[in-house]
């Protein structure tokens, strides 16, 4: 089975938001970088199926020189080689236009992304790609087995979970639960010494219209002070919330 | 702009068991307002739902409505492919859907298909149509971004509890729609939900507690309070990586996003990953016995105090509030 995990370079969940440029652009300064985490849970699941079932694990990014720190760090958890698209993508169409470029001239049989990047939470590329692809699409995903070309996987959905049965090729949209938060692996010393000898590809990317464009970004308002309620007149909290903020 | 015959809003309302689900109406009054930005109407999409007429009220004119028990279940490529076959029947100019777990599913799969580009989570109406622009929510809540739609078709997902329900005095009228069916290699085996209780996506109001309750055997008030509110019930990380909740319950930025109108934070200390998934709630209330937590900073009212003692108090002064208000 060859499998192809999409890895996304994102801040760090810690970091602050601030943007430059007339606030067209996110301000990378003092920011560190990780993988997705939601791309973590599947390269994790990935690799389980390299050490279980003899998968091969390849990782990908779209974006510029920048974001190869991340995907070494892919290849010390132990994917077996990167490719890195170099192209800063405008939005998820053009991620996912390049993704299946990549995919099909590889012939994997399994992509497994996060169901969404944290920085721009577009949740589109896993099911566009899928769709590129004409392969099979689980997103939201928290269980995956395989079998041969069978696949089980399960899927949040609003109020519980469901699970279906499905084939290769396959594209999945990961998330917390397709591997135990435990098992969530930090590269070691050897991790990272291999990483530097194995191969990372750089393409040139293929496509360039973009069907949406950022036009800026605005932060939230800043939030005026809290109101604080004494804990033995809560008659006071039922009355604030019925009169003054209406919510009940 | 004048009226154009064919040209139309699409709109996708979900329901769920032949019952329109809040979001539906919540996105059919976000489409009656992008109609009005275009001077057209408002078609709604809908699979199985009985009661179209309801949708009058939200201003659909008309609605298309795909009665199929092979549609039972919820698939996303068979979905997307009513959507897409309904969009070229009415010249959709835009289609709009909500931000639920099946939406969402659906979305990226009617952009290929449309050749149209998507913007999701947006919380606004277009600040202008030409360019079509919409605001979204980018870095898990902390930031707005402007997006500029460039396809002929444009994909609005709406972030739930954004727009809410807005009222229009119309009447809509229901024609059978008769989609073809693609083939689908997603089959469902089962469904695990709890279908007595509000989930998270659909609800006002969100009660959540963390790790200040010290174990699952505390939540029975935490049960209760949600109940008399109507409300569902959420938790932290760590809580549900103790097992002490499901993990469908985890919200923040790595758990289940909460868009509610009110937000209620029980032994929650407030970190910034868990505050970035709950930051689009309209009104939040914590309760925590350490003033210092940094939820108050996050908070619109706050309770310094033991959840063990508040939480009861409150569930009775609510009961209270309810009698007398009813
Ligand atoms: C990459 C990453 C992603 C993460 N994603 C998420 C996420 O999506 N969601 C999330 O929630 N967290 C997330 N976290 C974890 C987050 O950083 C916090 O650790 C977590 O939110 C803390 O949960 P808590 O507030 O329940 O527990 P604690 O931080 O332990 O807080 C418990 C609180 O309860 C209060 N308390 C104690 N006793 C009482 C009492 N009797 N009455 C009232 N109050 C009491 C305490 O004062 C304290 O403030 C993430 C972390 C990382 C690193």
């Amino acid at each position: 089975m060859k499998i192809l995990v999409c890895i996304s370079h994102v801040p760090d969940t810690t970091s602050k938001i601030n943007f430059t440029d007339n606030d067209s652009k996110f301000d990378t300064n003092g920011v560190q970088f990780v993988i997705n985490p939601n791309d973590e849970f599947g390269l994790t699941r990935a690799m389980w199926f390299k050490e279980k079932q003899g998968a091969s694990v390849d990782v990908i990014n779209v974006g510029g020189t920048d974001t190869e720190p991340t995907l070494r760090k892919a290849l010390a958890i132990g994917a077996d080689a990167a490719i890195r698209i170099n192209t800063e993508a405008k939005d998820g169409y053009q991620v996912a236009k390049e993704l299946a470029k990549v995919a099909k001239d590889g012939s994997y049989d399994l992509v497994i992304a996060g169901r969404e990047s944290i920085d721009y939470n577009g949740a589109m590329v896993p099911g566009m790609l899928a769709t590129l692809l004409d392969a099979n699409f689980v997103t939201n995903c928290i269980k995956l087995e395989i079998e041969g070309t069978k696949a089980t996987a399960s899927r949040e959905i609003d109020g519980g979970k469901e699970t279906v049965t499905t084939s290769l090729p396959l594209v999945v949209g990961g998330q917390k639960g397709l591997v135990n938060e435990s098992d969530l692996r930090i590269p070691n010393m050897r991790g990272i010494m291999m990483a530097r000898k194995k191969p990372l590809t750089v393409l040139e990317p293929t496509t360039t219209i973009n069907e949406t464009t950022s036009v800026k970004f605005e932060k939230p308002e800043p939030k005026g002070n809290v109101k604080l309620v004494d804990a033995d007149n809560l008659d006071e909290l039922v009355s604030l919330l019925h009169n003054e903020a209406k919510v009940i | 702009m004048t009226k154009q015959k064919n040209m139309s809003v699409l709109v996708y309302t979900e329901s769920e068991k032949g019952k329109f689900k809040k979001t539906a109406l919540e996105v059919a009054s976000y489409a009656k307002a992008v109609a009005n930005q275009l001077g057209t109407t408002v078609t709604a999409i809908s699979v199985n739902a009985n009661d179209t007429a309801e949708l009058g009220k939200y201003g659909v004119d008309k609605i298309l409505n795909v009665s199929d028990s092979s549609l039972e279940a919820f698939n996303a490529k068979s979905y997307a492919a009513v959507i897409v076959q309904a969009a070229k029947q009415v010249d959709a100019k835009a289609v709009i859907v909500s931000s639920s777990a099946d939406s969402k599913y659906l979305a990226p799969i009617l952009a290929v298909n449309l050749d149209a580009g998507y913007a999701s989570n947006v919380v606004e109406v277009p600040s202008t149509t030409s360019p079509f622009t919409v605001k979204r929510t980018a870095f898990t809540n902390k930031a707005f971004n402007l997006t500029t739609i460039n396809t002929p078709i444009k994909i609005v997902g709406v972030s739930n509890n954004s727009f809410g329900l807005v009222e229009a005095n119309g009447n809509a009228s229901t024609e059978d729609f008769s989609p073809v069916l693609p083939n689908t290699e997603v089959n469902i085996e089962s469904i695990d939900k709890a279908s007595d209780k509000v989930t998270i996506a659909d609800a006002e109001i969100v009660v959540s507690a963390g790790r200040g309750m010290k174990g699952p055997e505390n939540w029975g008030m935490i049960e209760e309070l949600a109940e008399v509110l109507g409300a569902a019930t959420a938790c932290s990380k760590p809580v549900s990586d103790l097992g002490w909740r499901p993990h469908a319950e985890h919200v923040g930025q790595t758990g289940k996003p909460v868009a509610s109108n009110l937000y209620i934070a029980i032994g929650i200390s407030g970190a910034i990953q868990h505050l970035a998934g709950i930051n689009a709630s309209k009104v939040k209330v914590v309760v925590n016995t350490d003033p210092e937590a940094p939820f108050f900073k996050a908070a619109d009212y706050g309770v310094v105090g033991d959840a063990f003692e508040v939480v009861p108090q409150l569930i009775e002064k609510l009961k209270a509030f309810k009698a007398s208000n009813t």
